[in-house]
């Protein structure tokens, strides 16, 4: 593999605190500080005047699909979506078919991963098996079998005593829980927020209290059990405030927002699309605000897509039967960019820490810095680009995305994975 | 103004001219049918196809009886009967049914929006027969219909919609045609079936059923489902009915010449003392016969009929 010379791009590295125009050099899959006038001569050389060249990004949440369900997504054509969209690393969601709460099911998607795909993919194990949420998955044989964390995503574990003691055990193993915020008894037949938009539309809401009381029972789980729980994909704004309050006393929590909650409310479900539809429900402007104001002042500690395919003919529905979820991988970075960096002003580099360093944190992956020594694991894009969003042209399998045929500014030109350019130029390598 | 409209899906969308055709065609109509006539030609030669997906009679029935008086042929298509149970989508029926070579849809289905959707993917004009909780067009137009008879114009006058609003797509119709329409509307009932959040469709929330119902002059009851109670909505019909049913004492209440109103179907004891159902101030089998004349001019109208000049009941 040649080495990589990577010249007059503006390097962002948020971990080093990097950010000048300058080279960037890969050896042997590996970030060097310079290479040799020998290695210089033989560097494959990419001119990235213009471009930001920055940490691969990384998703901590995802679904993939497979196994099961692979008329949705698949390991390889998901891996794909993520290299499209600048990220290198991505963490998949254990609501597979069967759900992945068995070390074999863990072996079976890493074999997958293996085969076929071009970035980086960790999986995560379930907390209870079956993800019924009645008894607990088999963690310290997951953990073994390479999960980076357990999550029932999708199913919230209701009973607090298992959510306890699921915290208590994956403690001892330093694997994160990671939970998808909802009191199930307060959401019976939901399909969107509850609000004035529910009133309208006569559809069944979805109260961010039911999100709020679980995010608190967990903090509060937390404090006791000093394990480290991560809050999935948070839409309301009490819960930043509940988040806000336990970060500052010390509480070992985390959480994640995605794109489409920072950029969207419910007032987009005015024709019932079910392109709009996922689980949590966008809210309304005051909870938006609050999330955008979390991840400004660190309440939230990353963005991650929820990357969830579905068919065309699954999502073609009735809005109440259309199932929850969206694509986010080919469209998160020119999303965050809009509404982060050009919208509230953040600064360029700390939306990248809270796509790249701080997301790898939460689940302790090698990954998300440009330091001498990391993977190199690269994402070269231009902010300014406009480009128009195609999803049924994307490289996921499905096309379920809000912002297909929207014109979007900010596009990844290349991707690359341990010094191996995997995408670029709007093809997979 | 021409009517331009080809399909009735909500009652939100439309303006207050639009409301107003609908009734004065359907005066018209009623007019005719009660000079003995049973049969106009307008719809001869068309099919109207009634898709119901969740059970109804009373609409079924009107919008059955609306088209066989404008001479359309009608075929009835129940969720039971059809290919929806073997798991065929909407899309797939209703693209069938087009196939068929009907002129019209009518659609009654459990989820909201659905209506909208087949109006986005037919040729074909579609009218909402009631959509989960979302609206029921033609029962909001014959329910003003009917107070309009009764009070004339409903420009200010004070109008008590009391039950359970929350999950009521009669409810959401009759709001947004009487705010059109300019009348004064107080939703009543328990705070948890009556959330506050209505109040930003330009009515009235109140959960004190004595200063609702003083001197109002239409009050229209909404049907308690026992299902609400298993959710936790309230804690038992009784208790709703000690609370908030329509007995003769709280009927005394209201303006000397109110009217009593119900979309059906009537719990009686529960949210309506039997008696007062079947009073003298009761004019749900009113609201009925006016169904039909309505239902025959929205199926009118959106099949490219022209609306009545006249103003018969204005």
């Amino acid at each position: 593999m040649p080495s990589l010379w990577i010249s007059n791009a503006r390097v962002i590295d948020p971990a080093s605190g990097r950010d000048e125009v300058g080279n960037l050099y890969i050896d042997d899959g590996k970030i060097v500080s310079s290479l040799s006038a020998a290695a210089k001569k033989r560097a494959k050389k990419i001119d990235a005047r213009g471009l930001i060249a920055c940490p691969g990004l990384v998703d901590i949440h995802v679904h993939f699909r497979e196994p099961g369900q692979t008329h949705k997504e698949t390991i390889a054509t998901g891996s794909q979506a993520a290299a499209a969209g600048g990220f290198t690393s991505v963490v998949c969601m254990p609501n597979t078919s069967p759900v992945a709460d068995t070390a074999g099911t863990i072996q079976y998607i890493n074999d997958a991963i293996r085969r076929d795909a071009v970035v980086k993919i960790y999986p995560t194990g379930c907390i209870t098996v079956g993800m019924k949420g009645q008894a607990l998955a088999p963690i310290g044989s997951l953990k073994r079998a390479g999960v980076v964390a357990i999550t029932d995503d999708g199913e919230c574990v209701q009973n607090n005593e298992l959510m306890r003691r699921a915290a208590e055990y994956a403690k001892m193993f330093d694997l994160p829980v990671m939970d998808h915020c909802q009191d199930a008894s307060m959401t019976q037949g939901a399909v969107m927020n509850e609000g004035i938009m529910s009133i309208r539309l006569g559809l069944r809401g979805w109260p961010n209290a039911a999100e709020d009381v679980i995010v608190s029972r967990n903090v509060i789980l937390s404090t006791y059990t000093g394990a480290h729980i991560h809050m999935q994909h948070v839409s309301s704004k009490n819960s930043v405030e509940i988040l806000r309050r336990a970060k500052s006393r010390g509480v070992n929590v985390t959480a994640e927002a995605t794109p489409h909650h920072i950029a969207l409310t419910d007032a987009k479900l005015a024709n019932y699309d079910p392109n709009f539809k996922m689980n949590p429900p966008l809210r309304t402007e005051a909870d938006r605000q609050e999330i955008i104001a979390g991840l400004r002042d660190g309440t939230l500690d990353c963005i991650s897509t929820d990357h969830a395919p579905h068919t065309d003919y699954e999502k073609d529905k009735e809005f109440d039967f259309a199932p929850n979820g969206i694509l986010g991988l080919e469209t998160s970075l020119a999303i965050t960019l809009q509404v982060l960096v050009r919208e509230n002003k953040f600064k360029l580099a700390y939306v990248i820490d809270l796509m790249t360093r701080k997301p790898a944190d939460i689940v302790k992956l090698e990954a998300g810095t440009l330091t001498e020594g990391a993977a190199g694991d690269v994402c070269l894009f231009d902010p300014d680009e406009e480009w128009v969003y195609n999803s049924k042209k994307g490289f996921s399998k499905s096309s379920n995305s809000p912002w297909h045929g929207e014109t979007l500014k900010g596009l990844v030109k290349t991707t690359i994975v341990d010094g191996r350019i995997v995408y670029v130029g709007g093809k997979i390598k | 103004m021409p009517w331009t409209r080809k399909h009735l899906i909500t009652l939100e969308e439309l303006s207050l001219t639009e409301i107003e055709q609908i009734h004065t065609t359907a005066a018209a109509f009623k007019k005719v049918l009660l000079s003995g006539v049973r049969k106009l030609p307008a719809l001869r030669g068309k099919t109207v196809v009634n898709l119901f997906l969740e059970p109804s009679t009373r609409t079924r029935m009107a919008f059955d009886m609306a088209a066989k008086r404008l001479s359309a042929d009608v075929i009835s298509f129940d969720a039971a009967s059809s290919s929806t149970t073997k798991g065929e989508t909407l899309r797939d029926t209703a693209q069938n049914i087009e196939a068929l070579n009907a002129d019209m849809i009518v659609i009654r289905h459990a989820a909201s929006g659905s209506p909208l959707y087949l109006s986005k993917i037919l040729g074909i004009p579609v009218i909402n027969a009631g959509d989960g909780a979302h609206e029921h067009p033609t029962q909001g137009l014959l329910d003003t219909f009917t107070m309009k008879e009764h009070l004339g114009p409903l420009k200010g006058h004070k109008i008590v919609i009391l039950g359970d609003i929350l999950f009521s797509r009669v409810a959401r119709s009759n709001i947004y045609a009487l705010t059109k329409m300019g009348a004064d509307v107080t939703l009543v009932g328990p705070s948890t079936l009556v959330p506050h959040g209505f109040t930003e469709l330009g009515v009235k929330v109140s959960h004190d059923l004595k200063s609702a119902l003083a001197d109002a002059e239409v009050v229209m009851l909404l049907r308690i489902q026992h299902e609400r109670q298993a959710s936790s909505h309230f804690p038992s019909l009784g208790e709703y009915t000690s609370m908030f049913g329509l007995n003769k004492t709280r009927a005394s209440w209201l303006n000397p010449k109110a009217i009593i109103m119900h979309p059906g179907p009537i719990n009686r004891g529960v949210e309506i003392d039997s008696e007062l159902a079947d009073g003298e101030r009761s004019v749900i089998l009113e609201q009925v016969t006016n169904g039909i004349a309505v239902r025959m001019a929205a199926l009118y109208l959106c099949s490219g009929g022209q609306p009545e000049n006249a103003t018969a009941t204005d």
